[in-house]
């Protein structure tokens, strides 16, 4: 498949992290063509044109999602970049932010220029932090070089951006969870309403958007929001970053054109290159821990039969009984070899570690899944406890705050229904599963 | 005024109402329970999920019912909106879940907790509780501490409803506790041993929900039902002296706010007759207060004695 | 939870200009915004966040003590307890784990005799083990001093653990 890679393009090239080689190589031509030749909306109107949608996970049009901001007269607006990428199995921005951190600055200054913000935030997870160090360091060379700071290129347009980092807290990828940690506080989500576009950073109507949305700004403004949505396929616009993890030859960022058969990205030479060592694929989990794990035989093809393809509905197709999610593009592997009791136990210790803890049913409920799947993974459940944590499930889901209820949730379920055998393994054949555990014997797998 | 349905009645509300103050307006059993909500502290609730209600219909202009289920508490009625509380199967299902999370961790230790008879949870456990619990793992346990020299914490029974915090911020001028760690860890705690008094931190105790927090000048003292409650007065420089005292024979063993109905510190001349820890805690002499006379009992628990009898005869609650 | 350590702290001056410096870049009145970098700048320092750097925290953004005790400890990066020199985190999460975090962390247990949780008797090296570290693709990992290790085997921690222990880490 011929394509051209709208965001990693350039990563390759020698000191493309500094100011000068970034922009030579084209950089900052964004900024210049908003600033000097479009007004605000036009560029809100491009952004809409190019069908971008939410890349962080919840696939929600940009362009819409920007135009619902507030603009209330005397009131300032600020944009807020998510860059607080925690899903397990995704990692694509901080290898976009490390390795061209000028891109997202220009993304930034374009955006925050469309929205008419003045002051804008970057906030980046706490492990990230020497990827802290680079976007400020490239955040000083812009200013240096009159592309941040006041009347940026003559055009009367004031911007100031600073990076914050987080803590250490899954939850504050949610993005009222975000602004919280932002103004310094737990980070615990909002109610809403009020949404941020109305009520966000300080009370200020506010935008938050994940990393690789502000950099598909640059594109999408220097070529036009036509050309944009001529890149991939019916409403799954422009490329995508994957983050391939698990047990696969070739693991790491992929940018595809949205539209590439999953067969293709976990097979094809220019992709992953096949499963490791030789062994089958078992199973995915196509967007990152949070969506639904698919066995083997729905992972490249639908339930219909049709080819699995990298796009947000041939991913759903079939809903959460056969289909999964595109979500945040953490494409994780299963070979043969691995436990899927264990690891559906391993995600539950995660949400139940990064529970806020502000509603019940999350806070209590992701712990108990938690301390029962340990139980069945550890050789001392029960087959009721196999209902009951599609039960508890059930309470989860749909009755918290925030989506990581349902984040918690979705994956325990999926994991029951499409590999109850295993389950069911782990409470007969307590001893066999416990060896497993040690490696001593390999699951006899029904599901391969 | 706009027109609201809840469960089969129809009222007309202030723009901007939630869903749960429409139902309290009509009173009545459409009322939803509340742990978190405090009407009197801005910035209460949407925490503890009691209050979940079916949205059957949105409003006159856009009637489609919403997915799931809302926080009557944090959620504003729309003109036309149609709610189901009580009549809702899902609603009764999805709040004992919640209801089944909030006991998970609680220690059950209603025999020797102060809070026993006027507890909310207690109230919600009999209603929509199990009698038996799916839980084998270990409750998680904490050590009582003391906020101050006159509240005692009991960490395993709090249900993080945050309405103390609320109270310390909003009442006092300065907070000393809060919640600290996160997810099933978070605690309310403080790191100030011996915080510094402050007049109105009282108030903590008459918010909690459950007995988390708990006035040590009361502790084991008696148990509430055996207590009668007298509207009192007394002059103070510090807050109303409206109270109420509860009394054994002629002596004084606690000292409270007025509550309502649905538990919350009743308003006094359209301001929160919250009172000050003198009266609280150190006015426990028959001759400090003017009592005015039997404070009635509207309540639903356990205090209001033959009634907890008489339901259990009738057995579980059904819905209609 | 009390902590009974009151002993007053100071910062370095280095800190204390950088923590200015990060309040100034806030809008007048929202200098709390900057409670959670100046937390990293005082782990930086201090090698931990204590009780009595918290009350200076507090004291030097002109908030209540409580508000940062509950900050510092929502967010796992902060450790809340004395640590050793070098905390190893390791990241155990699902991808991670597909390609053998677990190995890797009985095997640092083994190499360093400690558990999770622990830290060496020379005070050098403490193990934790970390939710996601975002670094799935190049499991499995481990940060110390906020820098990533990745694609760990015995021998690369071998290596790691002696390259610390000889101070090669300790420039920039």
């Amino acid at each position: 498949m011929k394509y051209r890679k709208l965001l990693l393009e350039n990563v390759h090239i020698p000191g493309i992290d500094t100011f000068d080689v970034y922009r030579k190589n084209g950089g900052y031509r964004s900024v210049e063509k908003a600033l000097k030749s479009m007004t605000p909306d036009e560029v809100v109107e491009e952004v809409k044109k190019s069908g971008l949608r939410g890349r962080g996970g919840a696939g929600f049009p940009t362009g819409m999602k920007w135009s619902f901001l507030a603009k209330p007269e005397g009131v300032p607006r600020h944009l807020v970049c998510n860059a607080d990428e925690s899903e397990p199995g995704t990692f694509k921005d901080r290898y976009l932010m490390e390795k061209n951190p000028h891109l997202l600055i220009e993304g930034m200054i374009t955006s925050s220029f469309a929205l008419g913000a003045n002051l804008s935030f970057i906030y980046i997870r706490g492990e990230f932090m020497y990827v802290l160090h680079i976007l400020e360091k490239a955040i000083s060379e812009a200013y240096a070089n009159g592309f941040l700071g006041k009347n940026i290129l003559g055009s009367g347009f004031d911007l100031d951006l600073c990076v914050a980092p987080g803590g250490g807290a899954y939850i504050c990828g949610e993005e009222t969870a975000l602004l919280e940690s932002l103004e310094g506080k737990r980070g615990n989500p909002r109610m809403k309403p009020p949404f941020p576009a109305v009520k966000g950073l300080w009370g200020c109507p506010t935008v938050v958007n994940n990393v690789e949305s502000i950099a598909a700004v640059v594109p999408i403004v220097n070529e036009g929001g036509d050309a944009y949505a001529q890149i991939g396929l019916g409403r799954s616009t422009g490329t995508k970053l994957i983050s391939a993890s698990g047990n696969l030859v070739r693991p790491g960022v992929y940018e595809i054109e949205m539209g590439v058969s999953v067969e293709e990205f976990i097979y094809g030479d220019d992709y992953c290159r096949g499963i490791a060592n030789d062994k089958k694929l078992k199973a995915c989990i196509p967007g990152g821990s949070s969506v639904p794990i698919l066995p083997h035989y729905l992972v490249t093809k639908t339930a219909a039969g049709e080819d699995r393809l990298m796009t947000y509905e041939s991913l759903s197709d079939g809903g959460f009984a056969t289909g999964s999610m595109l979500g945040s593009g953490g494409f994780i592997v299963f070979d043969e070899d691995q436990c899927i009791v264990r690891n559906t136990w391993n995600f539950a210790r995660f949400y139940a570690h990064e529970s806020c803890g502000q509603c019940s049913p999350c806070r209590e409920g992701t712990g108990w899944m938690e301390k029962v799947l340990h139980r069945l993974e550890h050789g001392h459940g029960n087959m009721r406890d196999i209902t009951l944590l599609e039960e508890i499930n059930k309470k989860i889901e749909g009755n918290t705050i925030c989506p990581l209820g349902d984040a918690a949730a979705w994956p325990v379920a999926a994991a029951i229904r499409h590999f109850r055998d295993e389950f069911e393994w782990h409470v007969n054949e307590r001893e066999q599963s416990q060896k497993r555990n040690y490696g001593l014997i390999t699951q006899p797998s029904v599901a391969v | 005024m706009i027109k609201v349905t809840i469960d089969d009645i129809e009222i007309e509300v202030e723009p901007g109402t939630t869903i749960l103050n429409a139902a309290r307006q009509a009173g009545g059993d459409i009322v939803p329970p509340a742990m978190c909500y405090y009407s009197k502290l801005p910035g209460t609730g949407g925490k503890c999920r009691t209050c979940l209600v079916e949205v059957a219909a949105g409003s006159t202009a856009d009637p489609r019912p919403m997915p799931k289920l809302v926080a009557s508490c944090s959620t504003t009625v729309m003109d036309g909106m149609i709610v189901k509380n009580k009549t809702s199967e899902r609603v009764h299902t999805n709040r004992g879940g919640v209801v089944e999370f909030l006991l998970v961790n609680h220690p059950l230790d209603c025999p020797i907790c102060d809070q026993a008879g006027e507890c909310h949870l207690q109230d919600l456990g009999y209603e929509h509780g199990s009698a038996k619990t799916r839980y084998e793992e270990k409750r998680r346990t904490y050590d009582p501490i003391d906020i101050g020299n006159k509240i005692k914490l009991h960490m395993n029974r709090c249900i993080l409803c945050y309405r103390c915090v609320h109270v310390a911020n909003q009442l006092t001028d300065s907070r000393v506790h809060g919640v600290l760690h996160r997810g099933e860890h978070a605690e309310i705690s403080t790191y100030i041993e011996n915080a510094i008094e402050n007049d109105f931190s009282g108030n903590m105790i008459d918010v909690c929900p459950v007995g988390a927090l708990t006035d040590k000048t009361f502790r084991f003292k008696s148990r509430v039902w055996f207590l009668k409650p007298m509207e009192a007065e007394c002059s103070c420089t510090k807050c109303s002296g409206k109270a109420v005292v509860w009394m054994f024979g002629n002596e004084i063993f606690r000292v409270t706010a007025r509550k309502d109905k649905y538990g919350e510190v009743e308003n006094i001349e359209d301001k929160t007759a919250w009172i000050c820890n003198d009266c609280r805690f150190d006015k426990k002499d028959t001759s400090k207060w003017n009592i005015i006379g039997p404070r009635s009992i509207n309540r639903h628990s356990v205090i209001s004695q033959g009634k907890y009898k008489t339901n259990m005869d009738k057995g579980p609650k059904k819905i209609n | 939870m009390a902590h009974t350590d009151n002993e007053p702290v100071e910062f370095s001056s280095e800190t204390m200009s950088k923590m200015k410096e990060l309040i100034a870049s806030y809008p007048e009145g929202k200098h709390k915004s900057a409670l959670i970098r100046i937390l990293h700048l005082v782990q930086t320092e201090k090698g931990w966040v204590s009780t009595p750097s918290m009350n200076k925290v507090a004291e030097i953004l002109k908030i209540q003590p409580i508000e940062v005790y509950e900050v510092a400890t929502f967010y796992t990066m902060f450790h809340l307890e004395p640590v050793g020199k070098y905390v190893f985190e390791v990241c155990h999460t699902g991808p991670c784990m597909l390609v053998g975090s677990d190995n890797i962390i009985e095997y640092i247990e083994n190499k360093l005799n400690i558990k999770i949780g622990e830290t060496t008797t020379d005070g050098l090296f403490t193990l934790k083990t970390a939710e996601c570290l975002g670094g799935c693709g190049y499991g499995p990992l481990l940060q110390c001093k906020y820098k990533f290790h990745e694609h760990l085997t015995k021998e690369r921690v071998d290596e790691l653990i002696e390259k610390y222990r000889s101070g090669k880490y300790d420039q920039n």
